[in-house]
């Protein structure tokens, strides 16, 4: 009974969090495009976001790019296809590997801090502050948050994918001979815009997912230190699940459009 | 010692009040009047509707039924303008201070300013506002210090400055002494006064220390069980008879 119970509260609580969180970003389009605008704050946003997630992004990226090159050739030398290497590579971190590493890592150091500084901002009453001072809270502090990553984010894959294909092309240089310049020659030949257009379009989403969660969760943290944490936590949990369920829907409506 | 400087205009009127929170009624049918000038203290336990009843009166939450009338608008009919107007002749001096972690004091200072530029029109330099209000407070020097920097007695001074940059016709404290030790306190308490004899305006102070109401208060309203239980001065309070009142005072 008392399973029985439990699934159904927190089926009910699932439900609610997603009510919530529509009505959240609900509220967030309505307010982007009213006046007036933060623009000061949403430039520095957009500096803090990127910032403090491009040496992470890039090394990432870096060690994804060797990594995913290493692990390929020895199966790629068996079919005699090694050549194909930076059709391969280029291709997936492009369209795939690119976007969403990136986006984890970020989802993990942008969502967890947007949530874990709305959280204490509204523990210590500083939101309240802001809102008795004459200035709405929610586009200040919201609007511009999410904004910055929905614009970084895209800016950051493009590092995160350059930095990767440069660590793929290392790998090639020392290991099959291979020059930088034949290697980016075949990386850009095999690309085409059908690949780069929805990963950026994708990025975009992804950004959005976790501007979104991570201000959401902040926002609406209970009283207490210990609700901040638990922000933090469950914005960077509920970023992940949600940027898959995004790339899921991103690959099936791109996929739609390349049978076309 | 106190200034009996009240008159008859009345700055904040609250009739009926009620607020639940689920099943959990703060505040049942809460009844108060502020006059101009006058210094009013409301006094009750945590959990009694003290701070909700202040954050009824700028706004920030909103009541189940009541009139709530401050400075002659009635707060529920305005529109989000008119409020943040309203707002602009209301200072708010927060519990826990609540100053922004990410800003210096004079940004803290300067940042109620960027809503109400038509109350210092003529005025471009902030600079001069800002250290008037600090000087006010004493902590002129701490201008360029991030509220991490300073000590809980001077981040509520400088919340103090903050609350007092838009001279302000009304000012609310919540819980000005609490988390201070004695001497701070007391010093908080000085600069209250200090500020109210300077700007002319009217104080409701949320408390729950005695000594902090017996050195302000000119009225002073017990809440109990979210009603008014008792009114009256500091000095008529203390010589009543009743249980509830007593339990105040008795240290």
């Amino acid at each position: 009974m008392d399973v029985k119970f439990n699934m159904v509260q927190k089926t009910k609580h699932f439900f609610e969090e997603i009510g919530d969180l529509s009505f959240f970003a609900a509220r967030f389009f309505k307010q982007a495009v009213n006046p007036p605008f933060e623009f000061k704050e949403l430039l520095r946003q957009c500096y803090q976001v990127g910032n403090r997630s491009l040496l992470l992004v890039m090394t990432t990226g870096f060690i994804i790019g060797l990594v995913l090159t290493l692990q390929t050739r020895p199966t790629l030398i068996e079919f005699g296809a090694v050549s194909w290497m930076p059709n391969m590579v280029g291709i997936s971190i492009v369209r795939e590997v690119g976007p969403v590493i990136t986006a984890l890592i970020c989802s993990g150091k942008i969502a967890s801090g947007f949530g874990a500084e709305l959280g204490s901002m509204k523990v210590t009453e500083q939101i309240d502050a802001m809102e008795v001072s004459g200035t709405n809270p929610f586009k200040y502090l919201v609007v511009t948050r999410i904004l910055a990553a929905t614009l970084m984010l895209p800016l950051l894959v493009i590092f995160g994918d350059l930095i990767a294909l440069y660590g793929s092309s290392l790998v090639e240089f020392f290991k099959g001979n291979v020059s930088f310049r034949l290697y980016f020659n075949k990386v850009f030949e095999a690309l085409s815009f059908g690949d780069l257009i929805p990963a950026t379009i994708k990025s975009f989403f992804f950004g959005f997912v976790i501007g979104l969660t991570g201000c959401y969760k902040g926002y609406k943290t209970g009283r207490g230190t210990a609700g901040v944490g638990i922000a933090a936590n469950t914005a960077v949990v509920m970023a992940s699940l949600l940027l898959f369920v995004v790339d899921f829907v991103a690959v099936f409506v791109s996929d739609i459009f390349y049978e076309l | 010692m106190k200034e009996a400087m009240a008159s008859e205009e009345i700055v904040i009127k609250i009739e009926n009040l009620c607020k639940r929170f689920g099943n959990n009624e703060v505040l049942k049918g809460f009844n108060m009047v502020l006059k101009k000038g006058e210094n009013l203290v409301v006094m009750g336990k945590s959990g009694s509707g003290k701070s909700v009843m202040i954050k009824c009166l700028v706004g920030l939450i909103g009541p189940d039924s009541g009139i709530i009338e401050v400075l002659g608008k009635e707060i529920d009919q305005l529109d989000q303008m008119e409020l943040d107007e309203l707002r602009s002749d209301i200072g708010f001096l927060f519990q826990g201070s609540a100053l922004y972690d990410s800003m210096t004091v004079r940004e803290n200072l300067e940042f109620p300013m960027r809503r109400h530029r038509k109350k210092f029109e003529g005025t471009t330099d902030t600079l001069p506002l800002v250290r008037e209000a600090l000087e006010n407070v004493g902590l002129a020097h701490t201008m360029d210090l991030m509220p991490a920097e300073l000590s809980g007695g001077m981040k509520r001074r400088v919340a103090l400055a903050r609350a007092i940059i838009l001279k302000p016709k009304l000012i609310l404290y919540d819980e000005p002494t609490s988390g201070l030790d004695p001497i701070t306190a007391k010093e908080i308490i000085e600069l209250m006064r200090s500020i109210q004899k300077k700007y002319g305006t009217s104080a409701l102070i949320i408390t729950h220390d005695v000594d902090c109401a017996r050195v302000i208060s000119e009225r002073m309203i017990l809440l109990v069980e979210g009603v008014n239980y008792a009114e009256g001065t500091y000095e008529e309070l203390i010589r009543s008879q009743d249980p509830k009142v007593n339990a105040f005072f008795k240290k």
